[in-house]
């Protein structure tokens, strides 16, 4: 029997186990959605912006690591998933992005609504493909998810003609893809593996460094067992966090510009490093010819373009995170606490991550009430600036895929709606959206299908009415000349919250914060939207200046001279 | 050139699809990097074609830039010829200003070089010459002080010398 291509779609969508999709319709995508009206295996969640649908698909992903799935319309609506998917390539998390497009007799002729999407986005997918033949739709969903889902992750657009939506195919389902031009490395090279395993039985002064490969390839559990059974302090990278339990003796928790004195002097002093599922990114080695430049360096990473791409490897390791952690498991002995580790605990007895406790509400007190509040358990969603960087230092995170940020890319906007992908993934957590005064802003429209879906998100407000970080590099780096960065004209989020149906609370002195928190805990039909007044001038320390080494690293505010 | 820049010559076979040309150039111009020669074409698999590329650039950003060539879906194999042993040839087509005058010459100057005249109009002739880089070079040079009308080349191929590929 024959069906449309948009049925077919759909059918091919669900065979590969999307439940949830993020969408929002438009002219060219009608008949996807026709046939999505008719589909009982799949929710939609209309979205209020095409970038929220985006960045909800990307924090889905995130939270479960299964494929997230976003639809859009043919040309603004493609345009406005273009940050989302960006932001989904520069973090590596799998996601199938659907639009319409106009018939393919009208491509390249300015159609109403046209927008060659794929072009736009060649250079920030995996992949994608114009989808001109309905004959291939099967195949190039199959294909769409394959692509997305394995080696690196990444995301993958799918641009449908409306004439193939429309199309009467006969349906075969595509179960196996099987591409002669993509064969991800997925086993370790054994000898590679061998050889870090007796460089990790040399060394005297080890660190293992894991970023966000580790999260995407579920190989935490081994992380952990390498680091107990070795004795090897671990940091992460802000998308690495959760890898290890940040509560576990061996964490160092996060390293570069804002990370821990203790974890960027242990990089600077090792003798080994061991990068896992991390790509030596610029906000975490900062000047590169200074970074941990008495270690030899063992790289295990799924990309092999990443190896060596910024700092020289003494021992690349391709393939699977986890495949790779269990091999090396095999050839790896105990190891006994070394003085080495005596002298990381020592610099972090020396040098804690700390704040002032002056009677003013500052936003590191309010990210460690929400931990306490939230027993360390929450999946907490944060967006970009100052208090993503409070919340990466001051949560706790326990378990992998608990901490949903924008890293490579910095999107703010992405936290609200990513929020919404991460509760509807996880119904069985509470969901903290931390987020500015500023990035809230961006996107606040997506409070709307939070409400309609009945999402409990807990949105915490770190608002400074500044452009904090902006403002922090001018108060430190442009003479204090603070362009453009002064939001106190701002919307009272109290009545917007009451205006889009949440509940809105303000929050003004510390003692204030734990009801409200606890408060918040308790709503489970709407999210909270919680407007926290911080101190307007705190800034993020430790921090490394962009591009120096931990040399210029400055653990509080400069004295004025 | 800055002395850690060199020419390289490298060879993408990629699937023979829409879009293909446009995703392995982008790598490039991402880098600003400018393509100094290109030549596409299918292979005896039709459904392959061959793509060789001539490029000047830092060592380390090619080798980075090979890579990712090879992380392309549409990518099938990557190969940098550069200082490894090849034939390379390249076509060219040179409509030169051939009067009574300097007719003898011209023909002199194709025989030199094994090229050949594939059409003549009463002022000019149109010269085929195949060869390397540098030998079509060398005859555009001689041919300049004759005035070339317009000029076509088809950009460098290359191969692997003996029996590997």
């Amino acid at each position: 029997m024959k069906i449309t291509g948009a049925q077919a779609l759909i059918r091919s969508l669900c065979n590969h186990g999307t439940e949830v999709i993020f969408g929002y319709p438009g002219g060219q995508i009608l008949p996807i959605y026709d046939a999505l009206y008719d589909c009982e295996d799949v929710q939609h969640i209309l979205m209020r912006h095409e970038q929220g649908a985006a960045h909800a698909a990307d924090a889905y992903a995130r939270a479960t690591g299964k494929v997230g799935v976003c639809f859009a319309t043919s040309g603004p609506g493609a345009t406005n998933l273009v940050t989302g998917i960006a932001n989904a390539y520069m973090d590596s998390i799998p996601m199938v992005a659907i639009t319409g497009q106009v018939r393919t007799t009208s491509l390249g002729k300015d159609a109403f609504q046209e927008a060659d999407i794929t072009g736009i986005t060649m250079p920030i997918t995996k992949h994608n493909y114009l989808l001109k033949n309905p004959k291939d739709i099967a195949r190039v969903i199959a294909e769409a998810f394959y692509i997305a889902s394995t080696g690196r992750p990444g995301p993958v657009l799918v641009d449908v003609p409306m004439d193939v939506s429309l199309a009467q195919v006969d349906y075969v389902p595509v179960d196996k893809v099987e591409l002669r031009s993509y064969k991800p490395t997925i086993a370790g090279h054994p000898i590679q593996i061998a050889k870090a395993a007796k460089a990790i039985a040399a060394a005297e002064r080890p660190v293992i460094y894991a970023g966000g490969g580790v999260i995407s390839a579920d190989a935490s559990e081994e992380l952990v067992e390498l680091a107990e059974r070795t004795n090897i302090l671990v940091t992460t990278t802000l998308l690495g966090k959760g890898a290890i339990p940040e509560t576990h003796p061996h964490s160092l928790g996060m390293l570069g510009m804002h990370g821990t004195a203790y974890a960027n002097y242990a990089v600077a002093h090792c003798d080994l490093l061991v990068a896992i599922g991390a790509r030596f990114d610029d906000r975490v080695t900062g000047k590169l010819d200074a970074f941990a430049k008495k270690a030899k360096v063992i790289h295990i990473d799924v990309d092999p373009a990443e190896v060596g791409k910024t700092v020289h490897v003494d021992i690349p390791i391709v393939g699977d995170c986890k495949k790779i952690l269990i091999e090396l498991l095999k050839h790896i002995r105990p190891r006994e606490e070394s003085t080495w580790n005596k002298q990381v605990m020592q610099w972090k007895t020396e040098y804690p991550l700390k704040y002032t406790n002056d009677g003013e509400l500052y936003p590191q007190f309010v990210i460690e009430e929400i931990w306490d509040v939230s027993k360390g358990d929450a999946v907490v969603v944060v967006d970009v600036g100052q208090h993503q960087m409070w919340a990466a230092q001051y949560y706790k995170c326990t378990f992998p895929k608990q901490f949903i940020t924008s890293g490579g890319l910095g999107t703010m906007g992405f936290s609200l709606p990513a929020a919404i992908g991460a509760q509807v993934a996880r119904p069985d957590k509470a969901v903290f959206n931390i987020v500015g005064d500023g990035g809230i802003q961006m996107t606040i429209q997506e409070l709307m299908p939070a409400v309609v879906h009945k999402l409990p998100i807990k949105i915490v407000i770190m608002n400074n009415q500044y452009l904090g970080m902006v403002r922090q590099w001018q108060e430190l780096f442009w003479n204090k000349r603070y362009s453009s960065v002064d939001l106190t004209a701002q919307p009272d989020f109290i009545k917007l919250a009451d205006a889009y149906g949440a509940v809105g609370m303000k929050i003004e002195k510390p003692e204030d914060v734990r009801p409200a928190l606890l408060k918040a805990m308790e709503i489970d039909d709407r999210p909270t939207v919680m407007d926290f007044r911080i101190a307007r001038e705190e800034n993020v320390f430790p921090m490394i200046p962009a591009g120096q080494s931990i040399e210029e690293m400055m653990l509080h505010r400069p004295k004025i001279k | 050139m800055p002395k850690n820049i060199i020419q390289h010559t490298i060879t993408t076979l990629v699937e023979n699809r829409p879009g293909v040309l446009a995703r392995v150039s982008g790598l490039f111009a991402r880098r600003g990097f400018n393509i100094e020669s290109l030549a596409v074409s299918i292979t005896n698999d039709p459904s392959i074609s061959r793509m060789t590329i001539v490029v000047n650039g830092d060592g380390n950003v090619l080798e980075q830039i090979t890579k990712q060539l090879n992380k392309l879906i549409d990518v099938i194999k990557v190969i940098d010829y550069t200082d490894q042993p090849t034939v390379e040839r390249e076509l060219a087509m040179i409509k030169v200003n051939a009067e009574t005058k300097n007719r003898a010459e011209i023909m002199q100057i194709v025989d030199i070089f094994r090229a050949k005249i594939i059409d003549i109009s009463e002022k000019t002739f149109t010269v085929e010459v195949t060869g390397s880089v540098a030998k079509i070079d060398a005859i555009e040079a001689l041919l300049e002080s004759h005035g070339i009308q317009e000029m076509v080349r088809t950009g460098k191929i290359v191969m692997m010398r003996g029996a590997n590929g």
